[in-house]
């Protein structure tokens, strides 16, 4: 018992020491951020991907085939050390923040290749004749697709869209590598300085990410459910 | 035919991924067997394998300090040089690597500390080093940790002398965390970096490294004191020993010796106060 509560003192000091809420919430705000830029990209490039015109479906497709298949910590690692030290394309003049900026660049482009392809699986889920029907009104392209086609697919794609959204929550450790002060980050020194309590360490992060996940999980799953279109 | 093609590639670019994995397995039982076969047990010990000057892991051949003195250290504990396995253990995964039995011990400027003490014994200290700045060798207005208001500082992920410098003594400095050191000082080449702090040591083994002889230099004022330890599994019997044989290493001038070599061609001095150390009999 006396080890039991002497090992609880050593790791509420560890939490004294290391704040573990706020850089789980700088985890947040950048999956927020890159949740909405991911989501506005992802959306122009499976317009491309449906639209009739050749180039754009090129482009498209050569745009997700390359970020998705490139892994986030080159992405990230490019951004830092290729557009911010050699190019110096600074987002910002505040040194810390020109840092979460890039790396909401970064998580954007690489999620976005994966929205794209989730609106696109919601697009499949649209029967044909909802596009011939909007094109035998007289709508063009993009009207069909802003008044008829999309808002269908949307509501066909929250499952597999919030399956990108909870990858992308978990994805936002790597910023770690465009120094961001992030969780992944306070782990690995709370480890490293704070060894006596390695297990209650990971576990606190482990639990900290059931707690950010498992809601966007519940909440996807009963907004898909609830949109799903009725057909 | 193209389908056949496309077929035909993956299963080529499949075929070098396995070959290439069976190199590599080869490559490691071959030199267990060889250990094997010089006869007697073997110790494995852990270093780093990024830190050139210390622990650097360059083809097969392990160079720095920490290998010279745990090299010295294991002979005098009666195993040969071929006895020594390396085992590369990151700084977050050490306690574990010797409390699971993965490595005998630990030379991986490791610095001496009161939480690591509860799960981990120490030997030593085998050096003292201080937390200071590298600094691009033109540089002539940063002296110390309180010049740095408004500069950017560069430093490895969840490392303790950037936040002491941000609490005690520049509140204004930009903080710049990248996954390893080289990182560092390859930004502090291109200009965006002012600075790079840890533990004097490491960045005058970082200088002396042959692609950035002369351009870097250390600023020789530190700011606080690390006792680097040999790392040993809780409750060992061999803190005695060790300390007896990097008392052997300082008196027979060995240990000044690798550490002159590890660091040459940089301005770089040791903190001859605190070094070298005399480790007592018992575990530290």
């Amino acid at each position: 018992m006396d080890l039991l509560s002497e090992y609880f003192q050593s790791y509420l000091t560890a939490l004294e020491t290391y704040d573990v809420v706020a850089a789980l919430w700088v985890n947040i705000q950048l999956t927020f951020w890159a949740f909405l830029c991911a989501l506005a990209l992802g959306t122009v490039l499976a317009l491309m991907r449906i639209s009739p015109v050749p180039s754009f479906q090129w482009a498209g497709a050569a745009y997700v085939n390359i970020f998705r298949n490139t892994p986030l910590t080159i992405i990230m690692t490019f951004c830092i050390l290729v557009l911010v030290f050699q190019l110096q394309l600074n987002l910002s003049d505040d040194f810390d923040f020109n840092f979460f900026l890039w790396a909401i660049v970064g998580l954007s482009v690489y999620h976005a290749a994966f929205f794209c392809e989730a609106i696109r699986s919601g697009v499949n889920t649209v029967p044909l004749g909802q596009a011939e029907a909007a094109r035998a009104i007289g709508l063009s392209f993009l009207p069909a697709a802003r008044y008829v086609v999309l808002p269908q697919a949307f509501r066909g794609a929250i499952a597999p869209m919030g399956n990108t959204l909870i990858a992308l929550a978990k994805n936002t450790t790597v910023a770690t590598v465009a120094s961001v002060p992030e969780a992944a980050g306070l782990m690995k020194t709370m480890i490293e300085f704070r060894p006596d309590v390695i297990m209650a360490i990971f576990a606190t992060f482990a639990l900290g990410f059931v707690v950010i996940v498992i809601p966007i999980g519940l909440l996807t799953t009963w907004l898909s459910k609830k949109l799903a279109v009725a057909r | 035919m193209r389908k056949m093609r496309i077929a035909m590639a993956a299963m080529g670019a499949v075929a070098a991924l396995t070959l290439s994995a069976c190199g590599g397995d080869g490559g490691s039982s071959g030199g267990e067997t060889q250990g094997g076969s010089a006869g007697g047990d073997k110790i494995r010990i852990g270093i780093k394998y990024d830190q050139p000057g210390l622990g650097y892991k360059s083809g097969n051949d392990f160079t720095g300090f920490d290998v010279d003195v745990a090299k010295y250290v294991a002979n005098e504990l009666g195993y040969s040089t071929d006895q020594i396995e390396f085992v590369e253990s990151p700084s977050a995964n050490r306690e574990n690597m010797l409390s699971n039995g993965q490595v005998d011990m630990i030379f991986a400027t490791y610095s001496i500390t009161d939480e690591r003490k509860k799960t981990v014994d120490f030997a030593g200290p085998y050096f003292v080093a201080g937390q200071d700045l590298l600094v691009s060798a033109e540089n002539t207005d940063i002296k110390g940790p309180d010049d740095l208001n408004g500069k950017n500082l560069c430093s490895v992920t969840g490392s303790t002398s950037a936040q002491r410098i941000k609490d005690e003594h520049a509140e204004n400095v930009n903080l710049l965390e990248r996954p390893g050191y080289a990182e560092c000082v390859t930004a502090m080449q291109s200009g965006q970096i002012d600075a790079v702090t840890t533990d004097d040591i490491i960045l005058a083994g970082l200088a002396a490294q042959p692609n950035f002889k002369g351009k870097f230099k250390v600023v020789g004022n530190p700011f606080s004191e690390e006792r680097y330890g040999v790392g040993l599994p809780k409750g060992t019997d061999q803190c005695a020993d060790i300390n007896a044989a990097i008392n052997k290493m300082v008196e027979s001038g060995a240990w000044e010796e690798a550490l002159t070599a590890n660091t040459e061609g940089v301005d770089y001095k040791f903190n001859e106060e605190l070094n070298p150390p005399k480790p007592g009999d018992a575990c530290a």
